[in-house]
């Protein structure tokens, strides 16, 4: 949904890291025309890594806000923006139901499309649990990849990695949870092979989201 | 900052300039008794110091040039230099004969810090050919001392060690007359910092008001006004008002105001504005500036005032605001813009103004792109460009794994690899163990030796691996696992897909 606010967390120990959520915001809004705000906190944000799902260097500006309680100012400004593909935060403390509205409305006002990437500090934080006016919730997780070639599965090397992408919480939805392959270089999310053999798996239609 | 050889500096960059090896001195009637009333480097080292009389210097130094003193002229290049330097501070002032006065305070943060800035300052006047000393801190007095006297060319005094930089200089430092620095010789007050130790009313009953008056302003137990210069031709408007603002949303109105005249002169002028001051005159005769510049020229009094309005609450009103100032500092030229686009056409998204504001509100050097690099070694392969760099074709390699999350500095793990060139089965981060099920690499990043003489031999070999779980780690070995001379053999945590 653009124009709204989007929660994004990772699961376990790579909560604090959040490496595979970051991986599938990017390969989001690589898929939307236009320039990116990306709000950091700390600078550990590795570009390349951004470009190689799609996200090309030239659309994305960063802002390093320094503070947690920061970047949610800095993502309401980037918010009034109209015109920008997507904002992103990476909001490491609380998002309160309050700093949450703030940036819905905002996100609603201008059609920018909000991503927050929860990065709290142990991945038991009960701030995750708290009320949040954002649209959409989603935890990805990471999966065991298959054999980089199913036909010879003793042949070494990575496959393309796999994700749970589990939509926790939906306005007006209701939840559900894919197993998907991760973003390719276009920022495309894949059905699983072994899968989409079998019953037909909910292709996870990125662009609702 | 104190500029030692003005004159002579001015004269060597005019035509037919003698060589810079060559002592040069300009002379000015003292009396009835021509002396040398300035002189360069090279007359300096041959003891040529002003207040010579010029027969003796002509007697010690035969091949010496020596040229007429122009004072007129050198105020006027002083004041030149002030309104060039007033695009590093707010508030600029000429302290005559040879001197700039900088009020950097709520400036700094658009040059990337206070060092920063002085180095910058220096660098450009030093490539036109001008010997120049700086000093910044707290008080007037304690920069102009270590301008003049300071053991550097350029010093940065923290706030609260104004007392000690200061104790150990001689009282000349303290802008007095001589003869009370005679005075303070012949009774053994060698440094400013005896000065301040001994009882006070001796010392002015004695040497009168002007010494403690100097040195108490040098410490900032006395307040010292800076009388702002401006540039003539500089587009500025003042608004005094009857009654003392004291509201953030009072001067807010008033900001508004000043924009509705200072816009519209721009845009007669056909420029845009780069940088502008707001100054705010307080009814304590102290002056408070608030600074702002823009990554493009504007003259959009909606921007120009929103941006001025963020930094408002750094103004502290004190007993209230009597008179606000606007200054256009800096100024480019600004075409005439369409107001609307042509229907049907996309309208281009203008980022500047949005870059504009988080820069003024976060420093200007935390808003940035990433820009590719070609570098070896991964955590140089990108640098922070200003934010409206273009370059819309370059990007990294495809084809090489790069993790999103960079670890800075790469922590170790342990880790077990069969040598030379196998995946570790398992490596150990954080205490938790987690075995490899899948693994891609080696890749191998060979040092930058023309960089640094360590990275001569440098190796190291990257794995993107998989534990169990399905996250992906990216890690290398340093060294290539046969020549001890290229690591190691330690195993680094660098990153997290």
């Amino acid at each position: 949904m653009l124009g709204a606010l989007h929660e994004v967390a990772g699961t376990g120990p790579d909560m604090e890291h959040a490496a595979a959520a970051a991986l599938f915001v990017a390969g989001c809004l690589a898929r939307l025309p236009g320039t990116v705000l990306w709000v950091l906190e700390r600078s550990d944000l590795f570009a390349p890594g951004l470009a190689a799902v799609g996200l090309h260097p030239a659309r994305v500006l960063y802002a390093e806000a320094g503070k947690a309680a920061t970047v949610l100012l800095v993502m309401e400004e980037g918010l009034r923006e109209a015109g920008l593909a997507g904002v992103v935060g990476e909001v490491s403390g609380r998002l309160t139901l309050t700093a949450s509205r703030r940036l819905q409305l905002a996100a609603e006002r201008s059609g920018v499309t909000a991503f927050a990437i929860r990065r709290p500090r142990r991945h038991d934080d009960s701030t995750l649990l708290e009320p949040c006016a954002a649209v959409t919730r989603w935890q990805v997780a990471s999966l065991p990849s298959g054999p980089p070639l199913p036909a010879a599965p003793d042949v070494p090397g990575l496959a393309r990695a796999r994700w749970r992408l589990e939509l926790v919480r939906c306005r007006g939805g209701e939840a559900a949870s894919w197993v998907v392959e991760a973003c390719d270089a276009q920022g495309r999310l894949g059905v699983v092979p072994d899968l989409a053999d079998r019953q037909a798996a909910p292709g996870p239609r990125r662009a609702s989201a | 900052m104190w500029f030692p050889t003005l004159p002579t500096d001015r004269l060597r960059r005019g035509p037919g300039a003698p060589p810079p090896e060559m002592p040069l001195v300009t002379r000015a009637l003292d009396g009835g008794r021509q002396v040398v009333a300035s002189a360069d480097q090279a007359a300096l080292s041959l003891g040529l110091a002003p207040g010579l009389s010029l027969a003796e210097a002509r007697a010690r130094v035969p091949e010496l040039r020596v040229h007429e003193a122009d004072p007129e002229g050198d105020a006027a290049a002083l004041r030149h230099l002030a309104t060039w330097a007033s695009r590093y501070a707010p508030l600029v002032a000429p302290d005559p004969p040879d001197g700039l006065l900088l009020d950097m305070t709520g400036g700094t943060h658009l040059h990337g810090g206070e060092a920063a800035l002085l180095d910058d300052l220096l660098e450009r006047l030093g490539r036109s050919g001008l010997t120049v000393r700086a000093a910044m801190a707290s008080t007037i007095g304690v920069a102009h001392a270590l301008a003049r006297f300071g053991p550097a060319d350029r010093e940065v005094v923290a706030p609260g060690d104004e007392v000690s930089r200061l104790a150990d200089l001689s009282p000349s430092a303290l802008r007095i007359a001589p003869d009370i620095v005679r005075g303070l010789l012949v009774l053994g007050f060698e440094t400013v910092g005896q000065l301040m130790r001994v009882p006070r009313a001796p010392l002015a009953r004695r040497f009168g008001p002007e010494l403690l008056a100097r040195l108490d302003a040098a410490l900032g137990r006395r307040f010292e006004p800076l009388e702002p210069w401006f540039a003539p031709e500089a587009i500025q408007h003042r608004l005094a008002f009857v009654e003392p603002l004291l509201t953030a949303t009072a001067l807010g109105i008033a900001l508004d105001r000043l924009l509705s005249i200072v816009c519209p002169a721009l845009e007669a002028a056909g420029m845009g504005a780069r940088t502008v001051d707001a100054l705010f005159e307080r009814v304590d005769a102290t002056v408070q500036a608030v600074r702002i510049g823009t990554a493009r020229p504007s003259r959009d009094p909606g921007h120009l005032g929103r941006m001025l309005r963020d930094r408002l609450e750094r103004v502290e009103p004190g007993f209230g605001i009597e008179a606000v100032r606007l200054v256009v500092r800096v100024a480019e030229p600004l075409a005439w813009s369409q107001a609307a686009a042509v229907p049907g056409e996309a309208p281009v998204l203008d980022v500047s103004a949005l870059v504009d504001r988080l820069g003024n509100w976060l420093g200007s050097d935390r808003v940035f792109r990433a820009v590719p690099v070609e570098s070896r070694v991964p955590e140089r392969s990108f640098r922070r460009a200003p934010p409206l760099w273009s370059a819309p074709n370059l990007s990294w390699p495809e084809a090489l794994p790069r993790p999103v999350r960079l670890i800075t500095p790469p922590q170790p793990v342990e880790a077990i690899a069969a040598l030379p060139d196998r995946p570790p089965a398992a490596f150990t981060w954080r205490r938790v163990r987690r075995r490899i099920r899948h693994a891609d690499g080696p890749e191998r990043v060979t040092g930058e030796w023309w960089r640094r003489e360590a990275e001569m031999r440098a190796v190291r070999d990257y794995w993107a691996v998989e534990d169990e779980e399905g996250r992906r780690y990216w890690l290398f070995r340093r060294g290539d696992g046969e020549d001890p001379a290229t690591g190691d053999l330690g195993w680094f945590l660098h990153g997290l897909f």
